[in-house]
This record gives C-alpha cells, structure tokens and sequence, in this order.
C-alpha cells in the first residue's frame, strides 16, 4: 500500500512524513519522528499513558489516526522544558515525587497542562477529574495530585 | 493489516464508501481504532466525513439537533445542554470526551454507552440520509445499519424533569456498573403523569424499563409511591456480566439506584 504524506507541528517544529494509511499518532510520533514521550499502555483508550495535547485539546494518541492530525498543533511532554529549564509540571512533579516508574508522568503532565491553562488555580477536586482517564499504578496518585497544585502555585507566584 | 482510511466531504459519498466489505465508520476512534489495536481482522477499511453538519449544534424553541460527530465535551460545555451535561461527563476522561462523539455512542456495546441510556429517555430520533428513526427501533437493529448517522434530535424536557444516575465503582471514572436517565412530568399534585425510564448495562445496549414506568405512572415520588415501580425494574432485563460486575450484582443493585434516582 502506498504511503501517504502527514504534516504537522509537534512542539513548535514543523514535521512530515509518509506513513501507512491507519497509523495511529501514537506510532507516528514515536517510530516515525522519534519522540517517544507519548507512552503505549493499553491501546484502548484506558490508561491515558498515551496523551498528547491536539490543538489545545487532550486526546489519547493511540486511538487517533495521524492522518486526521494533517496540520495540526501537536503538543507532547518532550516539548515542554525551555532551554534546558524544565517546565513548572515537570518540576513540580520531581519535587514531590510524584513519579515512581515514570510511565504514566508523560500522560499525567499533558492532562495536568490543558487543566492549568483552563483553570489557573484548581481545587483539588478539579485535579482529580482532570486526571481521571490517567491510570498510575505506582504512586496512588496523592503525590502526582500534590503536584498539580504545587505547579498552580508555583505559576500564580510566577505570575504575581 | 494495516488500515486504510478514505475522507469524504459528504456524507453521501461516504455512505458510497461504506459499502465496502470489512468498512468501519470512523467518528472519534474511541470504538472502532480500539477495535483495530486490539486486533480485529474484520476492520481493515475506515471512511469519514468532514461535513461540517455533523459537528453542528443547533437548538431552537426547546428542539435540538446534534450532528452525529458532536462530542461529548461539547455536549458537557454546551450552555442551552446543559441538563444533558452530567450524561455528557458521564463517557470517560477528559480525554475521551474530546474524541468520543454522540453518534459512536449509539453503537457503544454496554457496559459503555452512557449517553445513549441518556437519548433513549429522550426519546430522540436518529438521522441518517434514509430518514428518521425512533432511537429505540435504531439501536434494536444497529448491528446491521449501514448508513452513517448524521444527527440525533430531541425535545429538551423541563430542567427538574430529566434525571441522570451513573454507577462505577471507580470514582470520579470508571466503567458503569449500571446507568438510567428518566424524563419524568408531574401533574400539579405531583403525582407522575409521564415516564420515560432507560437503563445502561441492563442488556447488550440501552433498554426502555416500560414496566416500571407503567407502574410509576398516577403514583407520588415517595417512598410508597415507587414501590411498585422499583418491584417492576427488573423485568425484561437481561443484564450484561463483564469485570465490572456480574449480571446478577447488577440485578440486585438496579433497583436500590432506581429508587435513589426517584426520590433525589
């Protein structure tokens, strides 16, 4: 079968490729392009390990089809530090050790970024839902929540 | 096998399409991509539209039409839906909700298919491009529909007239155990002069509980009231046993939420 172009933006760079007709972005972004941030859990959309931000929307990228995702804005966890300096998420997640394996942080961090931008200040129930489609089968989830709100203080005293 | 996926402007040239053995619609991926990962030789075809219609809301004089690839967060965010809002929040993650539509719902085998529980106490009417359809006849003979649902349309009821219950054990989301939504009028003596009652999990796809609503009819919402109603829920049923729960557990638990669901 012939190969079809995608083209995309994945972090702020422009990215094409041929891929098969039904690759999923999940497989596109890791075994095509490289960035192996998205993590395959369960391929169902169960786990949430696989989440990626789809302009400015979280969807899981193993059920979604990288030839839907011609042009889009592709946000993944690889690109979130600046210039070696880690995003607010990532260390406030080092910070509380909200990470034991690591498989699911890359799910949890994008889920966790779409809810601060939407909502600056959370409470702590907000965080839960904005986490419920993120399976962690490590920390139970307390420290990752802690980390959520640490990172939505630490951006208010930024903004402050 | 690797998945070929045609898009169509028109519904009408994907309706052409689908005709192809071994051809899955493809809405939000949320059904039949999982079918695909999770090996399903018999998908080796998907076709979509990208006619703007489908992703349409429009609401006027309390009749709302919804296009079939409507999700359910813009069901959840949507201000003149908003009674349909906890039905809406009640299909997975945050994640999901952004991919899973209204018309892939329809086709969601229990335990998923919340929001369909949800349309079916509407009573709405679902459209593709042969016509309308009682949503209690579509989902009777979905297995073997061929044409692509463009829209759902229903009348919003009263704001205290639509109820909504999920039950998982995981919380604030998991997988139903059950779900039921009910449309429910009252006289001016409160006594319920119509009931529309639907049950998620309760067989292989959302089901109308005529009994109880028969029996729920001229009575009071009150502890004797529903009696008889709540002793009718589980007829006809044939509930669906998966990790979730067993059949029986959910036989035993349905009428226990039903009547929570009445009294609230």
């Amino acid at each position: 079968m012939a190969k079809i172009p995608v083209q995309f933006t994945l972090n702020g760079s422009e990215k094409a490729e041929f891929i098969d007709s039904g690759t999923t972005l999940l497989n596109a972004l890791r075994d095509k392009i490289g960035d192996t941030s998205p993590k395959g859990g369960c391929h169902q959309g169960t786990c949430g390990a696989c989440s990626v931000i789809i302009d400015g929307e979280l969807r899981l990228s193993c059920l979604t089809l990288a030839e839907t995702c011609n042009g889009a804005a592709i946000t993944t966890t690889s690109g979130l530090a600046e210039g070696g300096v880690l995003h607010p998420l990532q260390r406030a997640f080092l910070d509380t050790f909200a990470t034991q394996c690591g498989f699911c942080t890359p799910g949890m961090i994008m889920a966790a970024k779409v809810l601060l931008e939407h909502t600056p200040n959370p409470s702590r129930d907000e965080v839960v839902e904005a986490l419920s489609g993120n399976i962690c089968r490590c920390t139970g989830y307390e420290p990752i929540i802690q980390a959520v709100l640490a990172a939505a203080r630490a951006n208010s005293q930024n903004a402050a | 096998m690797a998945l070929a996926l045609q898009t169509f402007p028109t519904v009408k040239d994907a309706n052409a399409a689908l005709k192809a053995p071994g051809t899955r619609y493809l809405g939000g991926g949320t059904l039949v991509v999982r079918a695909a990962n999770e090996g399903d030789v018999l998908v080796f075809g998907l076709v979509r539209s990208t006619d703007p219609a489908l992703t349409a809301i429009t609401v006027a004089d309390r009749k709302v039409r919804v296009g079939a690839s409507v999700t359910m967060a813009a069901i959840a965010r949507h201000p003149e839906l908003a009674i349909l809002a906890k039905a809406a929040r009640a299909v997975g993650g945050p994640a999901i909700r952004n991919m899973a539509t209204v018309g892939g719902n329809l086709f969601a085998p229990a335990p998923y298919g919340d929001f369909a529980v949800a349309l079916l106490a509407l009573d709405a009417m679902v459209g593709t491009e042969d016509g309308e359809l009682p949503i209690e006849t579509f989902l009777a003979k979905r297995d073997g529909s061929r044409s692509i649902v463009t829209s759902v349309g229903f009348t919003l009821p009263k704001a205290d007239g639509f109820r909504f219950l999920k039950v998982s054990r995981v919380k604030p989301k998991g997988v139903s155990v059950l779900s039921i939504a009910a449309v429910l009028e009252q006289a001016a003596d409160g006594t319920v002069s119509s009931a529309r009652i639907a049950l998620g999990c309760m067989a292989d796809r959302p089901m109308r509980a005529k009994a109880t609503e028969k029996a729920l009819e001229g009575k009071k919402l009150d502890q004797n009231g529903i009696a008889a109603a709540l002793a009718a829920a589980t007829e006809g049923i044939a509930p669906v046993t998966d990790p979730i729960a067993s059949a029986w557990y959910r036989a035993e638990v349905l009428p226990v939420h039903l009547g929570r669901l009445l009294l609230a």
